[in-house]
């Protein structure tokens, strides 16, 4: 262990905040609010890998995997929807997408 | 040595997450975030885990971002001008919730009691791939399947309609 778990659990909680206000103030842009997801899930897998490294199990890691694998679903579903609605909708504003039926 | 490292990439993936989410501009956005994601990368690696931070590099840094990248320029955000910046009244449960995570953050690093014990041998790359395909097997299974499943979705929501 090179630092202490307190410090990475430090910087976990600073990027999963950030990337929650990223969610919460953008709104208006669906794109940036998905960057914010991203970056919590970041948080999210600093934590396991520590955790990995600090009690020495390798089931960390894994965890982290498989967050990125669920990830790169998530994010290729989501782009898709995000093109479909502006392709309907000729906007990326979330207010904007409140049904998924055509009208 | 490890420790200077490890404090100088924390800052630079702060600055550079601190500066993607206040950028209006959805390209730049990306370039900072990937700019965090190798910090973040390096500190996996300092963290013995270098599997996860190479997948942490081809994936993230790597797939997902030039995903991003791909879908802002073919819906033509690159010039986000006319685009409105957040209001007030949009920052502010967000000011509030991260307020009370960094609140119960210091609230943990003032009243922490005796340090954690630290285990002495490092996982190595065998040892994560004997549980990765052992014990997890199943899970791998189910990942592979949810990952077919996006590909089938993301295809029906994709296509040309004939109006």
């Amino acid at each position: 262990m090179i630092v202490p778990l307190m410090h990475l659990l430090i910087l976990a909680s600073i990027l999963f905040s950030l990337g929650l206000i990223c969610v919460l103030i953008w709104r208006s842009n669906v794109i940036m609010l998905l960057i914010g997801i991203e970056i919590m899930l970041n948080a999210a897998m600093l934590t396991f890998v520590a955790g990995s490294n600090q009690w020495g199990q390798p089931d960390g890691q894994v965890f982290a995997l498989m967050i990125m694998a669920m990830t790169s679903a998530e994010v290729s579903l989501a782009l898709a929807l995000v093109v479909y609605l502006h392709r309907r909708k000729k906007t990326v504003d979330v207010d904007e997408f409140r049904e998924l039926k055509d009208q | 040595m490890e420790q200077t490292l490890f404090y100088i990439l924390a800052t630079v993936t702060v600055i550079a997450t601190l500066f993607a989410i206040s950028e209006k501009h959805p390209v730049h956005a990306i370039v900072y975030l990937v700019t965090s994601f190798f910090a973040l990368a390096i500190v996996f690696y300092l963290l013995a885990a270098p599997l996860i931070a190479m997948f942490e590099m081809i994936i993230y840094a790597g797939a997902v971002m030039v995903l991003f990248l791909f879908v802002i320029m073919m819906l033509d955000l690159g010039s986000p001008e006319d685009a409105k910046r957040p209001s007030l009244m949009h920052c502010l449960p967000a000011l509030v919730l991260s307020g009370i995570i960094l609140a119960s953050l210091a609230l943990l690093v003032s009243t922490r009691s005796a340090t954690i014990a630290t285990a002495t041998h490092v996982v190595g790359v065998k040892e994560f791939c004997v549980a990765l395909f052992g014990r997890y097997g199943v899970a791998i299974e189910i990942i592979s399947m949810q990952l077919l499943f996006a590909v089938v979705g993301a295809l029906y929501l994709g296509r040309r309609r004939k109006s």
